[in-house]
């Protein structure tokens, strides 16, 4: 520990704190423009100039380091002249275009300009302009504006992981930009808005919309992935109009990932519903609530009764809050029913575990481990803000390894990799198992057969990798969640994880992945295997939210009765009977409980739309139009505190119910990798259309190894048609050599796509 | 997009630095391209970025941080005239000026054949020597009177 006094105060820091560490220990604001606590060092703005004792000029305070006894003064006369100096050169070139810069009132030059600027300046001559640079769909540039603080480009290199934006030129002539012609194509890119002081980089959709003292700013939690990211959602007139990050360490830190800042455009959609909806003849007609909901009481009622209770089901998806899941659940019981599914995209039911299964650990704890193995994940679109932090843990010594069945770049650096097809993923972790197992000198694990499997140098790799560690995990994505084989690759990977003493987690795939688990809104299985004659989705379309979606699609067209609560119209419209507009997570109060078992509750930030109501109150009047007991709830607090009764800690687990047997199986012909594009995950980020305009939501691809393509008669650029089931596609050919052989990779829930069939499958393809 | 020798002496440079980093044999990539084509593309740019494995936004910083990286396409040969005052006060302007009307050019520009691109250069550490001249960037010629010049221009081809 180090003695310093900062402005006569006395405190004590950590050896290799910077001055400026120590000064927001104590709440000394010294001022800044390119210093981030999150990126590295720069120092090249020369805002943040401070007098220190016996240092015969200013010295940089993010760039001092503390020595013992230092004595710093702040706002000191040579302080305060160097700072004044610096603010007058960053003036030199800066536009004094205030009044029409969308940074205006939350700008840092300007802020610090009112503390530290002249009222005029000396500078006549003229002023440079840059020209700005197109990066795509969601940052606009204004390029004259930037003062070179290199915030963004050390963001794209240190947290993005890969440096999409530099500072070419010397001098005078520096600009940012990307490499000629390109956009920045990061998951995570809109956090360079938030890391610019200026406004040379602002959001694109946001901009010119309104202005920062206008909006109010009220904390929501995220929708989308399971990180369940904390949100600032600033409101103007009834409208979302922009979301920024809400900082919660734990969970977020201070970013967000795109679709959590970007998708609240679909909230403003003009497919947004606002009455409900009855058809009538083949013909929609807008109908009063009352009537609504009597009709799909009724209907509901007289369809149990007709034909059993076994005949109805409820679909809804992992996005829905906990009080809507255990109303639907609630409702469905009442009615007899069992039938209510979220895990909609699971190809594999089969799984039983003891209690809602979760990561495992916080959060932190995973991004903190000493080694951890990913198992069926593609980890920068699922949870992209989990994949900046376990590469920021990479930095610190993690040692990173994946099972996947592809060998996408998770711009850090891995420890091992094996790759696999996607139908022998449970091969490839058994190939882990089997080399730790050598190494260990121990007998495979009860129920593991490991007969037939070969430990390669990956495998070995990763084996390695866990050897010796104490603090290890062992988490499974989306892929392995959607895999046919899901529950014995959990079982594997429940093994390797008893094996290395590693803890076992499952990565939420949405918001209240966990959260449906807990109110018991998962557990029918594939409701649409065996066509019902009626069908309750909450804000669920049926093409794109569910695994098999033809087949989903074809039990929902047969039904007698489909009552859509839905946000949206479009899919809505084409299937259901009856339409009963419900208000998306702005609109309502409600609980998402996140994959480290996190509840977060947050309320309504604007009013419901025209006439949408929250589905939770929805499914209470049902209740109470249906007779049904302990319906009479007065708000969301009193569901929450119901569905979510009793220790949350004691209801996860990830524990195996029963043994379950798993030995490696050989597997051959074509088979197609079907994954959900990150921009297609829900039906809000498939309709926020800066999110579709960017590259990651251009139209999907067919992409194979060289090898499988020429096999297959394919040629790059070309067109090829994929056959599965009844249903067929025609995709534009790209190569990914990171793919195994026999492995084509067709994206599912797309519209080009949703004609296709289960998302691992063997499927026909041909040059179309 | 470069000759098998152009990449053996890239493997070269790589070699001289740790293998996590790679983007340290930046400048010394481009140099090895710049030989072989003359002038820096963004395309050659973006493939010695793409061949040492680093985003081409990094090594494009680097293309355009040293002024004899060429980003446009240059003569056969490039005379780089030094202009800086210890020059000038030697001669050196008077270099700079006989060239421009011995080639019918101006500064930063190409003789019509293609064969000459003149340059104005700053300090080249040899004031002691001037005028000083330096030829496609590698060799240095001092001393540079008007028949020095003639020499010298009647020798590159
Ligand atoms: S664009 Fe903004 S963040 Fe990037 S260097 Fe310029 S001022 Fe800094
Ligand atoms: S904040 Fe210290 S130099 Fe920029
Ligand atoms: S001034 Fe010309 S070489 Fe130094």
């Amino acid at each position: 520990m180090l003695e310093i006094e900062i402005d006569g105060k006395k405190l004590t820091v950590p050896g290799g704190s910077t001055v400026m560490d120590a000064a927001n220990s104590v709440g000394v604001h010294i001022p800044h423009f390119c210093y981030h606590k999150k990126l590295s060092i720069a120092a090249n703005c020369r805002m943040c100039l401070v007098q220190v004792e016996k240092a015969p000029k200013p010295l940089p305070a993010c760039a001092t380091p503390v020595t013992d006894g230092m004595k710093v003064y702040t706002h000191s006369d040579m302080a305060v002249k160097a700072q004044k100096g610096v603010m007058e050169f960053l003036l030199i070139n800066h536009p004094l275009d205030c009044p029409i810069c969308d940074q205006g009132g939350e700008c840092q030059l300007q802020d610090l300009a009112v503390g530290y600027g002249q009222s005029s300046s000396r500078y006549e001559e003229e002023k440079r302009v840059v020209p700005n640079k197109n990066l795509g769909p969601l940052i606009s540039t204004d390029m004259t504006r930037c003062i070179h603080c290199s915030r963004c480009v050390r963001f794209t290199e240190e947290i993005a992981g890969y440096q999409e934006l530099g500072m070419p030129g010397r001098g005078e002539h520096t600009e940012v930009m990307s490499f000629i012609g390109k956009t920045v194509n990061s998951e995570i890119s809109g956090n360079v808005i938030d890391l610019c002081p200026v406004g040379a980089l602002t959001s694109k959709p946001f901009r010119y919309s309104a202005r920062t003292w206008e909006l109010s700013r009220r904390k929501s939690v995220s929708p989308h992935d399971g990180l369940g990211a904390n949100l600032v959602v600033q409101v103007k007139d009834h409208r979302v109009k922009r979301v920024l990050p809400l900082e919660n360490e734990a969970i977020n830190e201070c970013w967000l990932a795109d679709r959590d800042r970007f998708s609240y455009e679909a909230l403003n959609s003009e497919e947004r519903l606002t009455k409900p909806l009855i058809k009538q003849g083949g013909v929609w007609q807008e109908a009063d609530w009352q009537s609504a909901l009597e009709y799909v009481a009724n209907g509901l009622k007289d369809i149990v009764d007709a034909h059993g209770a076994g005949s109805i089901a409820g679909v809804a998806t992992e996005h829905a809050t906990v009080e809507e899941l255990y109303l639907l659940k609630q409702l469905f019981a009442g009615l007899g029913s069992h039938n209510v599914e979220t895990r909609l995209r699971a190809a594999d039911h089969g799984l039983k575990t003891a209690g809602a299964t979760w990561l495992g650990q916080s959060i932190v704890d995973v991004a903190t481990a000493e080694a951890v193995l990913v198992i069926g994940s593609t980890l920068r679109k699922e949870q992209p803000l989990l994949a900046q932090r376990l590469r920021q843990g990479v930095k610190k010594g993690l040692k990173l390894s994946v099972v996947n069945p592809h060998a996408d770049d998770l711009l850090t650096a891995l420890a091992g990799q094996v790759v696999v097809r996607p139908d022998q993923l449970v091969e490839g972790v058994l190939a882990v198992v089997k080399a730790v197992v050598d190494a260990k000198g121990v007998a495979a694990p009860a129920q593991i057969d490991l007969s037939g499997v070969e430990a390669d140098d990956a495998a070995r790799a990763i084996a390695a990798s866990f050897a010796d560690k104490e603090k290890t995990a062992i988490v499974l994505g989306n892929v392995a969640q959607q895999n046919p084989r899901y529950a014995e690759l959990y079982a594997a990977a429940a093994a390797l994880a008893e094996l290395t003493g590693a803890k076992l987690g499952v990565l939420g795939a949405a918001a209240n992945s966990v959260g449906a688990q807990l109110v018991g809104a998962t557990g029918a299985g594939n409701v649409f295997a065996e066509p019902k004659k009626a069908y309750v989705l909450l804000n669920t379309e049926v093409e794109f939210d569910v695994g098999d979606s033809l087949q989903a699609l074809r039990a929902v067209q047969g039904a007698a009765m489909v009552v859509a609560l839905s946000s949206f119209g479009s899919c809505a419209l084409e299937h259901a009977d009856v339409i009963l507009p419900v208000s998306p997570f702005s609109e309502t109060s409600g609980t998402f409980v996140n994959m480290e078992g996190k509840a977060q509750s947050f309320n309504g930030v604007v009013r419901p739309l025209g006439e949408t109501r929250p589905a939770w109150k929805v499914f209470r009047v049902l209740g109470n139009l249906l007779g049904l007991e302990n319906f009479n709830f007065n708000s969301s607090e009193e569901v929450r505190d119901i569905a979510l009764a009793g220790d949350l800690a004691a209801k996860l687990s990830n524990a195996l119910a029963a043994p379950v047997a798993v030995k490696a199986q050989a597997a051959s012909g074509v088979v197609r990798l079907g994954e959900v594009p990150i921009y297609q995950a829900d039906l809000l980020t498939r309709r926020a259309p800066s999110l579709q305009a960017t590259v990651d939501g251009a139209a999907p691809q067919l992409k194979a190894n060289a090898a499988t393509l020429a096999r297959l008669g394919l040629s790059i650029g070309g067109q090829a048609l994929v056959k599965q089931g009844q249903g067929d596609a025609q995709l534009a050919v790209e190569l990914d050599n990171g793919l195994a052989d026999d492995v084509v990779r067709v994206p599912a829930n797309h519209p080009l796509t949703r004609a296709l069939g289960a998302f691992v499958g063997p499927v026909d393809v041909t040059q179309a | 997009m470069l000759t098998p020798e152009s990449l053996a002496q890239i493997d070269r440079e790589l070699t001289k630095y740790p293998a996590d980093q790679r983007r340290s044999a930046t400048m010394s990539a481009l140099r090895i391209a710049q030989v072989e084509h003359r002038w820096l593309s963004n395309e050659l740019i973006e493939f010695v970025a793409n061949y040492i494995g680093i985003p081409p936004v990094a090594a494009y910083e680097v293309a355009t941080f040293y002024n004899m990286f060429d980003r446009k396409p240059v003569g056969r040969h490039k005379l780089t005239v030094c202009t800086n005052l210890p020059c000038a006060l030697s001669g050196g302007a008077d270099a700079g000026k006989y060239l421009q009307q011995k080639l019918g050019i101006g500064y930063g520009e190409t003789t019509a054949d293609g064969r000459f691109t003149l340059m104005e250069g700053e300090c080249m550490g040899a004031c002691g020597y001037a005028p000083v001249m330096l030829v496609n960037n590698h060799s240095m010629c001092n001393h540079m009177t008007p028949e020095a010049i003639d020499k010298k221009l009647a020798e590159l081809e």
